[in-house]
């Protein structure tokens, strides 16, 4: 077949019909019939009539093809044939085969209504099609329905029967002398005979699918190229799963020919036809239920056709939704608070491995000779170039004379240089839940082997130092880069379609860094302050200092100001405004509550809420919104420097003191542990009496539980409480706990008190022994101690029970989150195929592909959630802040 | 072919509710500019079955336009529109 040169406007592809393979169509695409179950003869060569019958096509270099006559290059493969000896039902189609049999006649094949209604139906349904696509289908459904009710043919009169269908290709006829299997060959026989027209009432093409194709006659043998074979290095040749399913059908088809024409006894024939049924059935499909399975010599089950696609690892979410691809890299993340959140850093050896095409100009000539002389092993050298001359391509790694190359560099010609500091990538964690798993980084070229990523874009990526491996993938194409830099850019995504807020900010030692600055208490001597400062980038002058004798000091909050945008208003709650230091107006003696006049922080400490990662109404939010993404950055690269500049300066770490509690404290909480304890065996006592007081709608024993769990609880918090209070508020534990930095009231009620109930699935710890949890204790016991309550705490330890105990409650936690993340996988998984389509058009309203409405309005409000404050469009309280803050 | 509803008697204070919304069936002129408007065919809109007790009520008919007026948190009233559907 010669190629044909074509012209790529005159072949638009318009649309696709799918459709089932004719019979006559296999026919015509077989260049060969497989007779024979061999592959090779004795000396190793294909066996004519075989599966590698030279027919299907120029495998071998140097081979030319029988066909077409080409050799293996140009040869496109040709698909052959197994006649079979009876037909066989494709069970895939098998639920079509059983509707259709259900709504014909049995003895003509007519569709069982009667004829005025099958013309009237017909021209509706050519109306609907016209005006009404959707509907035609429907309408189907509703044909279908009404003829199978009907049990006596109005054509023929013939009376009709109950087919009963069993999965995968079983088809009976319930007569009235009994149940009768319907062999492939009657079902073949009565499709035959339904009209086409009668067809297209019950929604079938006839022109794509007349059904009697469903029940095939022939088998088509796909080429070599679907199913190649490979030599090992032993010289075995192993065949593909595909040709070793097809080996058993052709087996199985000519034992069935033998028993035809031997005349062999009706059960051997029956029984033989089914088998091939069974085996080309296992051919489309291995996994289909009530089967066997084809298996590798009793082993390994074959990959047959339906298995090539499916699953994860299949064509279509294998090969086709996914792939893998070139210029990119994958390493380990580690922390580097100094560079931009702008920035990632990537290690020499990858930035040598991963290349930019650069086209050289008049403009960038000498920089791409710089290139050019460092060659492929020294950065920031070229791994290739391409002369525009000649069109071909040098690979430096083999053509050493650099200078002669450099000097003979044109404009036009393409480098493929080292990555270098300046360009863009783009970088990945998984899972990619959201759009902020992939954003756009400036590259740094760095030492050593690890990416190197800001912590402040952690929380967008999920990510944290524990071994975290993310993927970095170079754009190749001057678009795709503009693209990158001007939509991925990770400041671009510092808030959140997600909920209107910023992602993007503080977490941990910035919190806890951020309150030690600005906090009423921290002053700075000039050496100090100007380290803190310059960690900040920051290149002013230092204002006025807030104290001047005995010596200059500076307050923190002095140089957190000189960060901030110079007309800058804010007021809100820190994270420290609760409990004791609770204060709802601007006159707080506890520094709680946040006041920035004029680019100024007069009052309250930066905390969790005013620089924390995801707390929309923040100060970052604030800037972000009003002042742009480009300010919000800068922000983030130097206050939140300074903040762990100054967490360096003071050292922030815990110990063990920092949770201890006095002796009186002690006694306090064992008295507590008395009093519940005592309380409680009063409640298990009315219980075993019978005394016991149900709660409204639950069981004695339930209400029980309720109340013991409730009392354990109660006791958790007052030790907690007891503990906390005989404890230095002012402490780094505290610290931390306080500012939303790290842990909260409980990890510190479990690290000085007690631990408290241990709990699996929602109740005390029941299981273990048949009527106990140890052997520690009696049969039914009900007490705290044997249904998992533990009084100890993590500064003095456990006892052995307690451990086992909270082993047994800690690994319901590790279980649980295993089984969320699979199962939420794929819920997203599922709803991202659902919506990924949806675009919001130009006049507002959502569309799919085929300009359908889903919205007239996207979210009602046309309103874009990444630019509100947390989902509100306006914030009224914000715009009188501006007004009262321009006095 | 198109069954016919058996015509179940609804309350027609289901109207007055707060959590129902107004329908309005669109004349012939409105539903015509409305698709130039949007720029669509009658049945790229989103659907709602004759079965529907507002509809029912309304005694719309299929290729009917209904007009939906909803009150939003966020945008006063927001405005849809729905085919009237047979099944
Ligand atoms: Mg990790
Ligand atoms: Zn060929
Ligand atoms: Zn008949
Ligand atoms: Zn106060």
């Amino acid at each position: 077949m010669p190629r044909r040169d074509f012209n790529e406007e005159a072949y638009v592809i318009d649309s696709i019909k799918f459709g089932v393979l004719p019979p006559h169509e296999i026919m015509k695409m077989a260049k060969v019939t497989v007779v024979r179950p061999e592959i090779y003869e004795a000396d190793g060569t294909p066996i004519t009539g075989g599966l590698r019958d030279p027919h299907f096509g120029a495998i071998e270099p140097g081979e030319r093809c029988p066909v077409c006559g080409n050799t293996r290059e140009d040869c496109p493969g040709h698909f052959g044939k197994i006649d079979l000896a009876r037909p066989v039902i494709v069970p895939h189609y098998s639920e079509t085969i059983y509707q259709l049999l259900q709504v014909t006649c049995r003895a003509c094949g007519r569709l069982l209504l009667p004829q005025d209604k099958i013309s009237g139906y017909l021209r509706l349904l050519s109306r609907l099609k016209k005006k009404w696509p959707q509907l035609a289908s429907n309408f189907s459904v509703q044909v279908r329905k009404e003829a199978s009710q009907v049990t006596e043919c109005p054509h023929c009169g013939a009376r009709q029967f109950k087919v009963r269908f069993v999965k995968p290709f079983t088809f009976y006829e319930d007569r009235p002398e009994g149940e009768v299997r319907l062999t492939p060959s009657d079902v073949r026989e009565r499709l035959e005979k339904i009209l086409d027209d009668d067809l297209r009432l019950v929604g079938v093409d006839p022109e794509a699918a007349r059904p009697e194709w469903m029940v095939i006659t022939a088998l088509p043998v796909p080429p070599l190229s679907v199913r190649p074979s490979i030599t090992l290095e032993t010289g075995f040749r192993a065949e593909d799963d595909l040709t070793h399913a097809l080996t058993e059908i052709v087996r199985q088809n000519e034992r069935l020919k033998n028993f035809l024409v031997s005349n062999a006894p009706e059960t051997m024939i029956e029984d033989s036809w089914l088998t091939l049924q069974h085996v080309v059935a296992a051919y489309i499909d291995n996994e289909l239920p009530n089967m066997y399975q084809l298996t590798h010599r009793r082993k390994r089950p074959l990959k047959t056709l339906a298995q090539r696609l499916k699953g994860k690892e299949g064509r279509l979410r294998g090969n086709l939704s996914g792939k893998r691809v070139n210029y990119s890299a994958r390493t380990v993340i580690s922390p580097d608070p100094l560079i931009s959140i702008n920035e990632v850093g990537v290690p020499v050896d990858i930035a040598k491995k991963l290349t930019v095409a650069m086209r050289v100009t008049p403009y960038n000539i000498e920089e791409a000779r710089r290139f050019i002389l460092n060659g492929p092993e020294k950065w920031p050298g070229a791994v290739f170039v391409t002369k525009s001359r000649t069109g071909k391509k040098i690979d430096l790694r083999y053509y050493t004379n650099y200078r002669q190359l450099a000097e003979s560099l044109e404009v036009g010609d393409i480098v493929e240089r080292h990555l270098v500091d300046g360009d863009i990538v783009l970088f990945n964690r998984q899972p990619s839940l959201h759009r902020m798993s992939i954003m756009g980084h400036i590259v740094k070229v760095v030492p050593y082997k690890t990416f190197r990523l800001n912590l402040l874009v952690c929380p967008p990526y999920n990510a944290d130092f524990d071994g975290d491996e993310m993927n970095l993938h170079v754009p190749r194409l001057y678009e795709a880069m503009s693209e990158a830099r001007e939509l991925l850019l990770v400041e671009k995504h510092i808030l959140t379609p997600r909920y209107g807020g910023p992602i993007i900010g503080g977490r941990q030692d910035y919190i806890s860094g951020a309150y030690l600055l600005t906090v009423k208490t921290s002053l700075y001597t000039k050496e100090e302050a100007t380290l803190i400062l310059s960690r900040g980038g920051f290149k002013g002058e230092l204002p006025e200092p807030a104290i001047l004798k005995p010596r200059e000091l500076w307050t923190g909050k002095q140089l957190a100001s000189l960060f901030l945008p110079q007309d800058l208003n804010f007021r809100g709650k820190s994270k420290i405004n609760a409990g004791p230091l609770k204060c709802d107006s601007e006159d707080c003696f506890h520094d709680s509550y946040i006041v920035v006049r004029n680019g100024k922080l007069l009052e309250g400490v930066l905390d969790k809420n005013a620089i924390g990662a995801e707390q929309p109404g923040n100060l970052l939010h604030i800037v972000a919104l009003e002042y742009g993404v480009e300010k919000a950055r800068e922000l983030l690269d130097s206050l939140f420097r300074s903040f762990i500049r100054a967490l360096e300066l003071r050292g922030l770490t815990i110990t063990v003191s920092d949770i201890d509690i006095t002796d009186e404290a002690k006694q306090e909480i064992a008295r507590l542990v008395e009093t519940y304890k005592k309380r409680i065996q009063e409640m298990i006592r009315d219980y075993w009496e019978g005394r016991l007081e149900p709660i409204p709608g639950r069981t004695v024993e339930e209400s029980l539980e309720l109340k013991i769990i409730q009392e354990l609880q109660r006791l958790r918090e007052e030790a907690g409480r007891v503990a906390v209070n005989s404890m230095d508020a002012f402490n780094d534990v505290f610290i931390m706990a306080r500012t939303g930095a790290r842990g909260g009231e409980i990890n510190i009620t479990q690290m000085a008190a007690m631990l408290g109930q241990q709990t699996v699935r929602g109740r005390r710890i029941v299981r273990g022994y048949r009527k106990k949890t140890l052997p520690h204790f009696r049969d039914n016991e009900l007490s705290p101690e044997a249904r998992g309550f533990v009084k100890g705490n993590f500064r003095d330890g456990l006892r052995p029970v307690e451990v086992f105990f909270h082993a047994a409650g800690g690994r319901e936690g590790l279980v649980d989150t295993a089984v969320k993340t699979s199962q939420s996988g794929y819920m997203q998984r599922r709803l991202i195929n659902a919506l990924q389509d949806l675009v919001v058009a130009y006049d507002g309203t959502v569309r799919d592909n085929w300009g359908n409405i889903v919205q007239f309005k996207y979210g009602e409000d046309g309103v874009d959630p990444m630019y509100t404050y947390h989902g509100k469009p306006v914030n009224i309280d914000r715009i009188i802040e501006r007004v009262k803050g321009a006095r | 072919m198109v069954q016919k509803t058996k015509s179940r008697r609804i309350d027609p204070r289901i109207l007055r509710h707060e959590l129902v919304p107004e329908h309005r069936v669109l004349s012939l002129e409105e539903a015509a500019s409305l698709m130039r408007r949007l720029n669509v065919k009658p049945w790229q809109l989103p659907r709602i079955s004759i079965n529907d007790p507002v509809v029912q009520l309304l005694e719309a008919k299929p290729g009917d336009i209904i007009e939906i007026k909803r009150k939003s948190p966020t945008a006063g009233t927001s405005i849809a529109y729905r085919i009237v559907v047979p099944y």
